[in-house]
C-alpha cells in the first residue's frame, strides 16, 4: 500500500431545501469520495434536525465564484433597476393580489 | 407459550436486536475512519435506540407485569434477550461492523415489510415507521460494501474476511422461533416463509455489485439467539450497559 | 508596496465598518494565519471533545439518557465538521489540520484532558463545558471572519440542547439519592475550575489577544467571557443545590457581578504542555482512529477513481 496518499477525500458544497417550494440555500461544507457518499452524509450531517426535504452536492471545484474585485461592474448596474423589483409596482387599491 | 406471551417474545426479539446492534454501533462515536461516518453511524445508532425504546414499551404493556424499556433493557439477565447473535458480536474492523449493519438492515427490512401487514396495529405502526429507518440503513451499508468491496486489494480482503465470518451467524436470522410460529399460527403477522429467500436475493444482489463472492454455505452451529442462547459477548455487553442501574437500583436518573 | 498598504488599509476600514471578511476578500497574513490557528484549534477541541463524553454512552443509566447523550456527542462531530469546513476556505486542507493535530503543532482546549469518572460528568460537562463554550461561541459568531461567524451561528442553535441536558442530569441527581447527590458535587469539584481555564489565560497573560481583539476576531477579553460565564452559571448551581467549589466566591452588590478566587494557572499551563491527566489517551484515541481509517478513506478514493472518473 502506499503510504502518503492518505486524504480526507473530496469537498463537496451541500444545499438544502427546507421545505417544498422553498429555494435551494447553502448548508455548509462535507468530504466524501463519489456523488452518491456525498449526498447521504448530505442527509446526516446537514439534515439532522429536519432541516431539508431536498438537498443537492456539488463538488467544491464546479463552482465559479465571483471576486471581490468584480463588486463595482459585477453588481453596482443592477442596483437602479427599481423597475426589476416587484415593489415598485403601486396595485391599485381594493386588490388583495396579482 | 400463550399467544400474549408469544406476542411479548416475539417484540422482545425485535427490540433487543435492535438494543444490541444500536449499543455496539455506538461504540464507534468519536473513533470512526472520517468525521463524515461518526455522524452517520451515530444515526444509524440513534434510529436502533429509538426502535428499541418503542418496541420494548410495547412488550412491557403486553406483559403487564410493570416493567418498561429501562426494566427490560437494564435488569434482565443474557439468557432472557432474545437478539439475534450477529447484534452482539464486537464491531472488528470498518469493514466487519458494515458487514454487520449490511446483513441485518436487509433482514430487518423484510421482517419489517412482513410486520407492516400484521393484525396488531402496534406492531404495524412500529414496523411501518422502522421500515423507512431501516431502509436507509441498507443504502448506507450497501454503498460502503460495494465500495470497500470494489476499492482497493486490501479493501476486498478485509471486506471479504467480514462476509464470511459473518455468514456463520445467518442461519440464527431465520431460525423460526416458538413466538414466531404460534404468531403466524394465529394469524398476528403473515407468514415469514419467505424471509430468507428475499433476503438472500436483496444481499446477493449488492455482493455481486461489490464484485465479492457469496459467503460458502456452512453448517455452523451458531445458533439459539431468539432462544436466550448467546455467545459469549452478550454478558460483557450487559456489564458494561447495565453498570449504573445494577450498582444504584433505587436511582433515577 | 504602497498597493499593500492601501489595501491593508481598506481591510483596515472595512473591519472599522463594522463589515464581514469572506474567503475572497484581501486580508493581511497575519489575520490568515491567526484565523487558521484559532479556527483549527476550535475544531480540534470538538473532535477530541467527543471522547470523555463518548467514553459513557455505553454505560447511560436509560435508554433515553443513552440517545441524548449520543446525539450531543453527535453534534459535537458535526461542529468539527462546520468549522474545518471553515477553517478550509483560508486555503488550509482538513487533511494538514488534522495531521497537525497528531503531529502534536495544533492545540485543543486543555479541559479535554481531564477523565469522565462517574455519570454525573456528562451533566457537569453538558453544563459547564458546553455552557462556558456557548459563552465564548455567542461572541465569536459576530467575528469578522464571515465563514467563522456562520458556523458559530448554527452551532450556538445547537449548543443549548447540550448545555440543558446537562444541567438535567445534574438536577435530577441532585433530588436523588444521597449518593447520587454527592456523585453530582462530585463532578462539580472536578470540572469547576478547569471550565474557568476555557476562557484562556487573564488577558495580560494572553500573547494573541491584543492582534485577535483589534482584527475583531474575539470581540471580548477572555476575563470578560469568564466573567459573563461566572455570572450567568452561579445562580444556576443555587437552583438545584450544587455548591461552586470557591470559597472566595461572593455576590458583589455594588459591581453586580460574582467575585471569585485564583485560578491555577499552573495547572492550567501543565496540562496544555501535555502533563493532563489524559493528554496521552486522548492523542492516542485519536490517531488510532485516523491510522485504522486510512485503508477505508484510500479504498473509496480508488473506487471513486474507477468508477467516477
Ligand atoms: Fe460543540
Ligand atoms: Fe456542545
Amino acid at each position: 500500500m502506499a503510504t502518503n496518499n492518505d486524504t480526507q477525500l473530496k469537498l463537496w458544497e451541500v444545499f438544502t431545501q427546507e421545505k417544498a417550494g422553498a429555494s435551494f440555500e447553502h448548508a455548509g461544507s462535507l468530504r466524501a469520495s463519489d456523488n452518491e457518499m456525498a449526498l447521504l452524509n448530505a442527509r446526516d450531517v446537514y439534515a439532522r434536525r429536519n432541516e431539508a426535504v431536498n438537498i443537492w452536492v456539488v463538488p467544491s471545484e464546479s463552482i465559479t465564484a465571483s471576486t471581490p474585485e468584480d463588486q463595482g461592474p459585477f453588481f453596482d448596474p443592477a442596483n437602479d433597476k427599481a423597475y426589476r423589483h416587484p415593489n415598485f409596482y403601486k396595485t391599485p387599491a381594493g386588490i388583495k393580489q396579482i | 407459550m400463550t399467544k400474549q406471551e408469544a406476542l411479548v417474545d416475539f417484540c422482545l426479539q425485535i427490540g433487543d436486536t435492535s438494543l444490541i446492534h444500536g449499543q455496539r454501533l455506538a461504540e464507534w462515536c468519536g473513533h470512526a475512519p472520517i468525521l463524515e461516518e461518526d455522524i452517520a453511524l451515530t444515526n444509524i445508532s440513534l434510529d436502533l435506540i429509538g426502535q428499541a425504546r418503542m418496541i420494548l414499551t410495547y412488550a412491557g404493556q403486553t406483559e403487564n407485569k410493570h416493567r418498561d424499556e429501562d426494566k427490560l433493557s437494564f435488569h434482565r439477565d443474557a439468557w432472557d434477550f432474545r437478539n439475534v447473535l450477529i447484534a452482539e458480536l464486537p464491531n472488528g474492523d470498518f469493514a466487519f461492523t458494515m458487514g454487520k449493519i449490511f446483513l441485518l438492515g436487509f433482514y430487518m427490512k423484510n421482517l419489517f415489510t412482513v410486520l407492516s401487514n400484521s393484525k396488531d396495529p402496534s406492531l404495524k405502526a412500529f414496523a411501518e415507521k422502522s421500515l423507512k429507518e431501516v431502509i436507509y440503513h441498507c443504502r448506507h451499508a450497501a454503498d460502503w460494501v460495494i465500495r470497500l468491496g470494489d476499492g482497493t486489494i486490501e479493501s476486498k480482503e478485509r471486506m471479504q474476511k467480514a462476509l464470511n465470518e459473518l455468514a456463520l451467524y445467518t442461519d440464527d436470522l431465520f431460525e423460526v422461533s416458538e413466538s414466531e410460529k404460534i404468531l403466524v399460527q394465529e394469524k398476528l403477522i403473515p407468514s415469514l416463509a419467505d424471509l430468507k429467500t428475499n433476503w438472500s436475493h436483496d444481499i446477493a444482489a449488492v455482493i455481486t455489485q461489490a464484485t465479492l463472492k457469496l459467503p460458502q454455505a456452512n453448517n455452523a452451529l451458531r445458533l439459539g439467539g431468539k432462544a436466550g442462547l448467546h455467545t459469549e459477548h452478550l454478558g460483557h455487553i450487559l456489564s458494561d450497559m447495565q453498570f449504573l442501574q445494577r450498582a444504584y437500583p433505587d436511582a433515577k436518573w | 508596496m504602497s498597493e499593500t498598504i492601501s489595501k491593508e488599509q481598506a481591510f483596515d476600514q472595512k473591519l472599522a465598518n463594522g463589515q464581514v471578511i469572506e474567503p475572497k476578500d484581501w486580508m493581511p497574513e497575519r489575520y490568515r494565519n491567526q484565523l487558521i490557528r484559532m479556527m483549527s484549534q476550535h475544531a480540534h477541541s470538538e473532535v477530541v471533545g467527543m471522547l470523555p463524553e463518548g467514553n459513557w454512552i455505553t454505560r447511560a443509566p436509560s435508554l433515553e439518557r443513552k440517545l441524548v447523550l449520543l446525539a450531543k456527542v453527535q453534534d459535537e462531530a458535526g461542529h468539527a465538521l462546520y468549522i474545518y469546513s471553515a477553517t478550509e476556505t483560508l486555503g488550509v486542507d482538513r487533511k494538514e489540520l488534522i495531521d497537525q493535530l497528531h503531529e502534536g503543532k495544533a492545540k485543543y482546549s486543555s479541559i479535554f484532558n481531564y477523565p469522565t469518572l462517574t455519570w454525573a460528568d456528562m451533566g457537569a460537562i453538558g453544563w459547564l463545558v458546553d455552557g462556558a463554550a456557548i459563552v465564548n461561541q455567542t461572541a465569536l459568531a459576530k467575528c469578522s471572519y464571515g465563514p467563522y461567524s456562520r458556523a458559530m451561528i448554527r452551532i450556538c442553535k445547537e449548543e443549548n440542547f447540550h448545555n440543558k441536558q446537562g444541567y438535567q442530569i445534574l438536577a435530577r441527581m441532585m433530588q436523588g439519592t444521597e449518593v447520587q447527590k454527592k456523585m453530582a458535587q462530585d463532578a462539580v469539584n472536578r470540572w469547576w475550575w478547569p471550565s474557568l481555564m476555557m476562557f484562556g489565560p487573564t488577558d495580560k497573560d494572553s500573547p494573541n489577544s491584543a492582534d485577535l481583539m483589534k482584527w475583531k476576531v474575539k470581540l471580548h477579553s477572555n476575563d470578560d467571557l469568564r466573567q459573563r460565564f461566572i455570572d450567568r452559571t452561579v445562580p444556576q448551581a443555587d437552583a438545584i443545590g450544587i455548591k461552586i467549589p470557591d470559597p472566595e466566591l461572593k455576590y458583589n452588590e455594588k459591581t453586580r457581578h460574582y467575585e471569585f478566587g485564583q485560578i491555577n494557572w499552573d495547572e492550567f499551563y501543565s496540562v496544555i504542555r501535555g502533563n493532563g491527566p489524559c493528554n496521552h489517551e486522548r492523542m492516542k484515541a485519536r490517531t488510532k482512529a485516523h491510522k485504522d481509517g486510512k485503508w477505508v478513506r484510500e479504498a473509496v478514493e480508488a473506487y471513486a477513481a474507477k468508477h467516477f472518473n
